[in-house]
This record gives structure tokens, C-alpha cells and sequence, in this order.
């Protein structure tokens, strides 16, 4: 989009490229930038209800600031830039809810290490989003606060556990989301809601102040309208950190520098086991179709296999749940969080406080967690999902040997309809087939837009890349936008 | 899964679970264990377990202290607190 | 029935770092309370620990210090389970890979002979927080001022077989890592405190018998008591015709009473699994070697040094070789006098005394080593006697003065040794007390000397105990031979 055409458009339908080049041209203030997102937030989200929280106040004054970096020229990378935080990253100041019940009255007195570098960005916060609680979801409809729902379609899930971020983003309530993902939790509901969503590697984001889901496989990234977005968001969250023992220490790229490259010689894995049953059928002629177009972008596409594919769901039923088990015992009503009301004695308010404080979902997989790691059960389940987890990574890295990116769809069927699936667990946890072994791995992975089906719902293509290869996601994935318009299709009904 | 097995883990994780409610969590809990149990059909003899994606090492820390006293602030947000202690039922040893 | 008694220790040891094995909160003893809990030490959501290197190597000393294998990868796991001072809900500690494999310990016993005890293994872990019982609105508080402290664990072989054997070991612990400097080995502080495994066989049976863990014990006396009281309750339910229970116990010191501790009731399913927000530990060669290098020496080793380096007597560099706090101060304290001897009698008597008396550890002592120093410098220089010397020892310690000079001075404590000044002093003596005189010089020679003890006790009373006692003795037999 060139600049020249800003000025015809409004300024939610606007990328952060396109918003930066505003600011610094003064066509807009942040301040009118903010208030105009306020003022959508507050006439719309009533029916996508994509956030938990909103901190206007808070928001107008660090837009009053920005404007004045502007002004001065001392203006970072995101200066101005309205965002919003996904409810599990810790925010100084303002709730952090993890969308559950247990933390409705939480309020950290500090901010994840990702909040911190989008403050030292400039960006400016508008509120938090919803989500599974503690990110235990694929659909949004295990928040405390009620589904989010999917702008593509009210009566339909917007996915999760992101599902706030990526509806938030797709119905323009704010250019651009924070999000996590554990088993497909960002790219899932990007695909869902018709945005762009990037998971980086394991270690790549500091998870310092993100309330801990499946420590061993969250991973934050953005969730954004388009490729581009993702590189600039990428450069301001991704950094060492370290108070973040599992981050790692490797180099930087500037993400934005590299999205002009040619692809031609770009080798393209299709892995068949990502195709097989249960996948939509129009899922999979979109997805087919995007990954064919990488062909007229001088990519070379070759069918790959990844044998291991139908273990990850089991083994990541497995590991998931362990690892929340431990994680979410510190949710115990004595330091913090939910305490039940008058409590006998000490068994009574842990029982009680927990009981009353989680959902059902983070009840069970908590459940199942103890059960995994119980004595006489640990090596037929823990040991033996753990091993199961290398021999996914093995695939991965196998192929590797042999392709630059896996390309696939991001997930197996379109948005589904609110309440479709509640009743069944597991089928819920169908959804993320294509997504969790990206996470066992602990691969990077983007999901972009790549069509809409016969009802009018985006389908995502999955591509998948080495470690620390999110340049060259970025990389394919903008040549791609650049290249098509799928990225550019709003949901209906939302001016 | 039975009902008592039901019980132990409850008990594990300090979560209250409702007598009617039993069955239905043992219903749910049973169908996850069936998913899981796919995993036991795979040889991984000889598979070293995989904790982390990457095989990273552990960065140590340098022993000076960083934290100041912020007990304040973090019991601004504690349910029950008294002469700076957070406070519980009575704790039987 | 004869009987055997057989015992395993496992010890908590508080590693003396400045920050807690996972957060850069403060250790530092008798805070406020919940002043040093950071976020990370509360469990905060969103938190993460980062470990401590120095804790690291203070295991790792200790490792080397009981010839043990140090476990060059080594990672930490979660101990699962519920209780209000663990605050994440899980002890971070390790279980398969340990930084300490299997090393050994020799105690000494009474009869003079030395007993290896091996070592299982050493750990490191977290610390958890304290739990106060007072009323606090009908209600217990708890501190988390302690969660987080790094600890080792030591894990002893069931090889001992009475309480004398595990004091030993407890001791010699003890020795060993204040030696170390890992731990400040302040017992009454929780530094140090022992959990004793106990079952008893009939003598010549090869199998154990059921054993109860007797836990968080912090004085050797305790701990004596401890093991006589489960040793005897054990023998008795057995001769009862009565099972021994696996149990967890809490001894009372107050009432000298043990009971069986309700919390552990419900045997503990613990769930351990590797911690995912924390890699492996590796430690090369070379970091080892490192640390090998410049280990402090080791009580035995120091014992050896006194002996032949100051020519103290076996049970006296045994004494003061056995706590480094000690062997330090005895070490400066010599250095600044320039008389071992002097200084080790005075360290293990008057000031060990005091000390005790005032339950003072020589850390916290109120007469430094170079005051003590002064002091046995005047000795030296004979410018006051051994009597005047306490005197002077008792007016430091009650901070009268900066050193010996000064209240010697101030006091007017000085040794007469003014030849005419005794002088004068010995002839009113000898005019007082004509019977006695010629009893003195009618005596054999062989009598003399006891009988001239009288007079110069007398001289003493006279210059109130600052007449030079040599100069003294010269100067009577002069007179009275004369």
C-alpha cells in the first residue's frame, strides 16, 4: 500500500508500516490515533467482547507521550502505535486475569519483560485480551469472561487460546496484538480470524512475566494484519533476557530488512501426513492452491514426511498437562489470586480456593497432569511423551536436511461454530494437529491468511521453518502478501 | 478411571470435586487417558527423553543481590495479611 | 533380646551465599518478615528463577571436601506437594542427577578409632519459608524471608549405630563446612539442621527393620535426646508384640517428647519431574579443578599445620582446628602475640567460657583477636600477671577499653617491679609476721619453697595482685635467707 493512499483510508484499516509513516509525517497524532481505537473498542468490542480490559486513561497519556518522542525525534520503533496485550502477560499496574476466575483480581506490580520492550518501543496499551483460561483452549471458550467471538461470523469461535488478540485484531480494534502459543494458540485463531500470527522459536521471546501455561512450550509472538506488521512487532519483542533462564543468546536480525528477498531456489516441504482424514476439504484445496502459487515466486515444492505427526496430540496431551499441573499449584489462595469464602482449614481453602477459582478444562488437564506424573504411571506416560517429543523433533530435523520451509495448513478445519465442541474434549484437541508438533519441536512457525471457503471463512496456510529461521518465514510469507490479497479481506460489518 | 483414583487425584492436586460431579470428570479424564495411550504402541527404546526444544545449558547467576524490599506492593494483592505475614488457616505440623 | 540400632542422617545444610538459589533476594538472618521474599520467592505468576553460581560451587566444594564424584551435568527437578510456606507448590531440588555423588566422611570415636561413614549423595535444593504457630487472628502467618535459600542436602548410608557414632558425623559435618566457609554453621538459626533415620534389629539380623525419620533437629544435644527416646520407643513396641509404623516424627525439646507429624500423615505421592524453566547444569574439568585448587584447608589438614607449625598438643589443635571460626581467631591471635601457647589456652579457656556463658558464637564475640593479642602481650612483657590479665580480659569485654594498654593504663594495673617499692613491701611483711619467719628459716631446704608461698601471698594481698610475682619470689628468699 503506498503512502499516498493513507489519507482514503480510516485509520484501523491501517498496518503499523502505514501508521508510522503517519505519525512521523504528523498527518495524526497518537493521541487521535488512541482515541479513535478507544472509540471502536467501545462501540464494537461489545459484540466480539475481545478484551477483558481496557486502560484508556492509561493509554491517552502514554499517547500524549509518544507524541511528544515524535515531536522530538527520539521515537522508537513502535512510537504511538496503539497495541494490546494478550491477559497473560503480567502489566504493571493494570489486571492480569489469564482469563480466569482465579486472577479477576489480579493486579502485578510488574511488567513481562515483552510489555517492557513495547513500552521502550512507545507503543501505546489499550487493554488486554481475552482468552482460555491460562491459555488451556483452542476455541476462546474457556474464559471466565465469556467467548470471544469470531468477527467472520458472530456465532462462530474466533479459536485460541489467543482468541481475543486474533479478533481483536481481525474486527481493527487495534493494528496489532501480542499473543502465546503452546500448541498453536497464535496461529490457530490468526487462521480462524484471517490475520497473520507468528510463533517464534522456543527462547526467542523472553517469557519473563507470562503467566506459565506449559513452561517447556510457550512461546509469545504477535498477532497482526500482515507479514510485515509481524517483522516490526518480532524486532521489539523478541530479546535475551536474563531473568529467563530458557531464552537464548543468539543473535538479532533486523526482521523488516531481509522481507524483500527474492525466494527464488526457496525449498518448500509438503509433509502428506498433514493432509490425511479429518482435514476439511476445502482446507485443504486453499492451502494446496497458496503453497502451489509459491511456485510462481520461484520456490520449488516437494512432498516430505513427518511419521511421527498422529503422536503429537497424545504426546502433548501428556507433557501440557504435567508441566500446568506444577505451574498452576502456586494458585493456592494464600498469596494472592481467589481465596474461597471462610475456609475451615487449610485443606478447605486450598480445595476450595482452587476448585471454585479454575474452569473445568484447567481442572482436568490439571488432573491429568497428576495422573501422568503419578508414582507407577511416570514412565508409561511422562518418560515415554518425552521420548515420543524427540522423535518428533528427529522428523523435523530430518527433513530439514532437505527443505527450507514445511508448508501446510494451520489448522484442519475452518472457524467452527461456539459450543460445537465443548462437550468433547478431545475432539477440541483435534484442532491442533497441525500446530502442536511445531511446539514439541520448538520450531518457529507463522500462519497467514490464504483464502476465504464458500461460507466466508479464512483458511490459514502454516509455514514452518528451522530454528531462529523466522526471517525466512517472514521473508516468504510477505513475498507472498505481496504478491496476493487474501491479507487484505476484512471481516464484514465491522465499521 | 475409577471413582477412588478420582479422589487420589483430586487430593494430589487440592482440588474439591463434588460427588455428582465425579463421574463426568472420570468420563472426561478416562476419554484423555485413551487419546494418551496411543503413545504406548511406540518403540522408544533407546530415545533419551527430551525436556527441552533445545539443548541448551543452564546460565548461571552472579550471587548479588538485585531485589529490594517490595513487600508492600506484593501484599497490596494478598487475600489476608498481618504484621507483614501472609495468614492461613492454623497449620498443623 | 539384644538389640541394633541403625541410622541414616539427612542434613540440611543453609549455604552461606548473599542472594537465594533462584532470585537476587537477600539471605541475610533475622529480617523482617516477608522483606526479603522477592516476586520470584512469592511464586508470583509469570515468574522464573535464575540459578545461583555460587551455590554451585559451594556444593561442589563440598563434594571435593568428602572426596565424593561431582556430577558435571546435573539438573533440578519439581517436588511436588502442597503446604503454605512452599509457595510455588513444588520444591525445586534434584533427584536423578545430583552436583554431589557418593563420597565419605571419618568420624572419630571415643576409643580413638576412625569410622568411614559414606555418603549417599549431597543435592541441591530450595529452602522453604517459615510457618508461625503464635495467633495471628486465630490464624497462622507465614514468612517466605527463608523460601528460596539455597541448601544441600546431604544424604548419609545407614551406617551408623548409636547416637554417639551420629553426633560424630554430625560434628564432623558441622566442621567441615564451616571450614569450608559454605555455611556460617549457626545451628540455633536453622544453618545446619538433621532429619535421623532409625530402625533397630535384633543384633545379627542382616535385614533393616522398619525405620521412622525423625526431622528437623538443630542441636546436637537435641538430637542425642532424640535418637535415645525413638531408639527406646521402638524396642518397646517391638517387645510389645507391636509394628513399627513408617512414620514421620517431630521431637519436642521442651517437653522431651516425640509424636508422629499429622501433615505428612497421607503417604506423599510427589510427582517429581525435571523443571522445564531451568536447563542442565554442566561443569567442565577445568571449572572443577578450579575449585579444587582453592579450597580452604580442611579441619584435619589444619590440625596437622598447628601441631607441627606451633607445636600445640594433639587435643589442643584438635580443638581449635575443628571450627574454622576458631582456628581463624586463634590464627590472628597468634600472629599478633607471637605465643601459640598463650593464645590457645586463652582461647579455649577464658574466652570459650565467656562465650559460653553469654551463648556467644566467637563470630559475635566482644573481644576481637587482636584485643585478645594485647592482652597476652602484656602477659609476655610481664607488664601484668595471669590474674591481672583476666582482669584486664573482663574490662575488654564489657568494652571499657579499646586494648590492654589503655585500661591497664586507665586502671593502674601495671606489675610492680620496682625493686624498692617491693622492697619496702617485703619487709613489712616479714616484720608482721616474725613466727612465721622463723619457722621459714629453721626449716629444712627442701620445705622452703612451699613455705614461702605464705609471704609472697601475702605480698600479692598487699599490691593488690600487681607485684611481679618472679621479682617477688627473688627478692623474699633474698631476705628471709639472708
Amino acid at each position: 500500500m503506498s503512502p499516498n493512499n493513507i489519507k482514503q483510508r480510516s485509520l484501523h484499516q491501517l498496518s503499523i508500516t502505514e501508521l508510522n509513516a503517519g505519525l512521523r509525517n504528523k498527518d495524526f497524532s497518537s493521541v487521535e490515533l488512541t482515541q479513535h481505537f478507544i472509540e471502536r473498542i467501545e462501540r464494537l468490542d461489545t459484540r466480539f467482547n475481545s478484551f477483558i480490559s481496557t486502560c484508556s486513561e492509561q493509554a491517552l497519556a502514554a499517547a500524549n507521550y509518544a507524541d511528544q518522542q515524535l515531536a522530538n525525534g527520539n521515537a522508537g520503533i513502535l512510537c504511538g502505535i496503539p497495541i494490546a496485550h494478550k491477559d497473560l502477560f503480567c502489566t504493571n499496574g493494570i489486571r492480569t486475569s489469564c482469563g480466569s476466575k482465579m486472577l479477576d483480581n489480579f493486579v502485578p506490580p510488574y511488567d513481562a519483560t515483552i510489555v517492557e520492550n513495547c513500552s521502550n518501543a512507545g507503543a501505546v496499551v489499550l487493554g488486554k485480551t481475552n482468552m482460555d483460561e491460562f491459555a488451556m483452549g483452542s476455541s476462546n471458550e474457556n474464559s471466565f469472561y465469556g467467548p470471544s467471538v469470531n468477527p467472520w461470523g458472530e456465532n462462530c469461535v474466533p479459536g485460541g487460546s489467543s482468541g481475543g488478540s486474533a479478533a481483536a485484531v481481525a474486527a481493527q480494534l487495534v493494528p496489532a496484538a501480542t499473543a502465546s502459543d503452546t500448541g498453536g494458540s497464535i496461529r490457530q485463531p490468526a487462521s480462524f480470524c484471517g490475520v497473520t500470527g507468528l510463533k517464534p522459536t522456543y527462547g526467542r521471546v523472553s517469557r519473563w512475566g507470562m503467566v506459565a501455561y506449559a513452561s517447556s512450550l510457550d512461546q509469545a509472538g504477535p498477532i497482526t494484519k500482515n507479514a510485515e506488521d509481524a517483522a516490526t512487532m518480532l524486532n521489539v519483542l523478541a530479546s535475551f533476557d536474563k531473568k529467563d533462564s530458557t531464552s537464548i543468546d543468539e543473535p538479532k536480525p533486523d526482521y523488516t530488512a531481509t522481507l524483500d528477498q527474492p525466494l527464488n531456489g526457496l525449498r518448500i516441504g509438503i509433509p502428506k501426513e498433514y493432509f490425511s482424514d479429518g482435514i476439511d476439504p476445502e482446507v485443504a484445496k486453499l492451502t494446496q492452491e497458496a503453497i502451489s502459487f509459491y511456485e510462481t515466486l520461484g520456490a520449488s515444492i516437494k512432498e516430505v514426511s513427518l511419521p511421527h505427526t498422529q503422536l503429537a496430540v497424545p504426546a502433548y496431551y501428556v507433557i501440557a498437562p504435567a508441566e500446568c499441573s506444577a505451574n498452576l499449584s502456586r494458585f493456592d489462595g494464600v498469596r494472592y489470586g481467589y481465596r474461597c469464602e471462610n475456609p475451615t482449614d487449610l485443606e478447605d481453602l486450598y480445595k476450595r480456593s482452587r476448585a471454585e477459582g479454575f474452569g473445568e478444562e484447567v481442572k482436568r488437564r490439571i488432573l491429568v497432569g497428576a495422573y501422568a506424573l503419578s508414582a507407577g504411571y511416570y514412565d508409561a506416560y511422562y518418560r515415554k511423551a518425552q521420548q515420543v517429543r524427540r522423535l518428533i523433533k528427529q522428523d523435523f530435523d530430518t527433513v530439514f536436511k532437505d527443505v527450507d520451509l514445511i508448508a501446510s495448513p494451520t489448522a484442519p478445519t475452518p472457524a467452527f461454530g461456539l459450543g460445537e465442541k465443548t462437550k468433547d474434549p478431545v475432539s477440541m484437541y483435534l484442532e491442533d494437529i497441525y500446530t502442536l508438533p511445531v511446539n514439541l519441536a520448538g520450531l518457529p512457525a507463522i500462519s497467514i491468511p490464504c483464502g476465504l471457503t464458500q461460507q466466508n471463512k479464512p483458511v490459514g496456510l502454516q509455514l514452518i521453518g528451522n530454528y531462529f529461521s523466522e526471517a525466512l518465514l517472514l521473508n516468504s510469507a510477505h513475498k507472498f502478501q505481496q504478491a496476493t490479497d487474501f491479507h487484505q479481506q476484512t471481516a464484514p460489518n465491522i465499521d | 478411571m475409577e471413582a477412588n483414583e478420582i479422589a487420589k487425584l483430586a487430593q494430589l492436586a487440592r482440588i474439591n470435586i463434588e460427588a455428582d460431579m465425579v463421574d463426568e470428570v472420570a468420563e472426561s479424564i478416562g476419554s484423555i487417558l485413551n487419546l494418551v495411550d496411543q503413545l504406548q504402541a511406540v518403540d522408544t527404546r533407546g530415545v533419551e527423553p527430551m525436556s527441552h526444544p533445545m539443548d541448551a545449558v543452564q546460565r548461571l547467576r552472579a550471587d548479588v543481590v538485585s531485589e529490594k524490599n517490595q513487600r508492600d506492593e506484593l501484599q497490596a494483592i494478598a487475600p489476608a495479611t498481618d504484621k507483614g505475614l501472609f495468614l492461613v488457616p492454623k497449620v498443623i505440623d | 533380646m539384644e538389640w541394633e540400632t541403625v541410622i541414616g542422617l539427612e542434613v540440611h545444610v543453609q549455604l552461606a551465599t548473599a542472594t537465594k538459589i533462584f532470585s537476587g533476594a537477600s539471605t541475610a538472618f533475622g529480617a523482617e518478615p516477608n522483606t526479603q521474599a522477592c516476586a520470584i520467592d512469592l511464586a508470583m505468576p509469570g515468574t522464573l528463577p535464575v540459578a545461583n553460581e555460587q551455590a554451585f560451587r559451594y556444593a561442589i566444594m563440598f563434594g571435593l571436601a568428602i572426596d565424593a564424584d561431582i556430577g558435571k551435568r546435573s539438573y533440578f527437578e519439581r517436588k511436588n506437594y502442597f503446604y503454605p510456606d512452599l509457595p510455588k507448590g513444588y520444591q525445586t531440588t534434584q533427584l536423578d542427577q545430583p552436583i554431589v555423588g557418593a563420597g565419605h566422611i571419618d568420624i572419630e570415636l571415643d576409643d580413638g578409632s576412625t569410622k568411614r561413614i559414606r555418603i549417599h549423595h549431597a543435592h541441591l535444593e530450595e529452602d522453604a519459608g517459615k510457618s508461625l504457630h503464635e495467633d495471628f487472628q486465630g490464624m497462622s502467618g507465614i514468612d517466605l524471608n527463608r523460601a528460596g535459600t539455597p541448601l544441600i542436602e546431604i544424604v548419609s548410608e545407614p551406617d551408623m549405630t548409636n547416637s554417639d557414632e551420629a553426633v560424630a558425623f554430625a560434628k564432623k559435618l558441622h566442621s567441615i563446612v564451616t571450614s569450608l566457609g559454605i555455611c556460617d554453621g549457626e545451628m540455633s538459626q536453622g544453618s545446619m539442621r538433621f532429619d535421623v533415620n532409625i530402625s533397630v534389629r535384633p543384633k545379627g539380623q542382616v535385614e533393616l527393620g522398619t525405620r521412622t525419620e525423625t526431622k528437623n533437629l538443630n542441636s546436637f544435644k537435641f538430637m542425642e535426646e532424640a535418637i535415645a527416646l525413638e531408639v527406646e520407643r521402638q524396642i518397646d513396641e517391638i517387645e510389645d508384640g507391636r509394628e513399627i509404623i513408617q512414620q514421620t516424627r517431630l521431637y519436642d525439646a521442651d517437653t522431651k517428647t516425640a509424636r508422629s507429624m499429622r501433615s505428612k500423615e497421607d503417604a506423599n505421592d510427589y510427582r517429581y519431574f525435571p523443571c522445564p524453566d531451568l536447563l542442565p547444569v554442566i561443569f567442565d574439568d577445568a571449572y572443577i579443578m578450579q575449585i579444587k585448587d582453592n579450597l580452604p584447608e580442611l579441619p584435619e589438614a589444619r590440625c596437622a599445620r598447628f601441631i607441627s607449625q606451633y607445636a600445640l598438643s594433639d587435643y589442643d589443635a584438635k580443638q581449635l582446628a575443628e571450627n574454622a571460626a576458631i582456628a581463624n581467631y586463634f590464627e590472628a591471635c597468634t600472629e599478633q602475640c607471637g605465643d601459640a601457647k598463650l593464645s590457645a589456652n586463652w582461647v579455649m579457656g577464658e574466652l570459650a567460657a565467656s562465650l559460653n556463658t553469654h551463648e556467644l558464637s566467637i563470630q559475635n564475640s566482644p573481644v576481637s583477636a587482636g584485643q585478645l593479642a594485647s592482652v597476652i602481650s602484656r602477659i609476655k612483657d610481664k607488664t601484668i600477671s595471669n590474674k591481672i590479665a583476666k582482669q584486664v580480659f573482663d574490662a575488654l569485654w564489657n568494652k571499657e577499653g579499646e586494648d590492654a594498654d589503655s585500661i591497664i593504663e586507665a586502671k593502674g594495673l601495671k606489675q610492680v617491679s620496682d625493686t624498692g617499692a617491693l622492697g619496702t613491701m617485703i619487709d613489712e611483711v616479714i616484720a608482721a609476721n616474725q613466727k612465721q619467719v622463723e619457722n621459714y628459716r629453721n626449716a629444712d631446704a627442701d620445705k622452703r619453697p612451699k613455705m614461702l608461698g605464705f609471704f609472697v601471698g601475702q605480698i600479692m594481698k598487699l599490691s593488690k595482685g600487681q607485684a611481679n610475682p618472679q621479682l617477688v619470689n627473688q627478692l623474699l628468699q633474698e631476705k628471709l635467707n639472708g
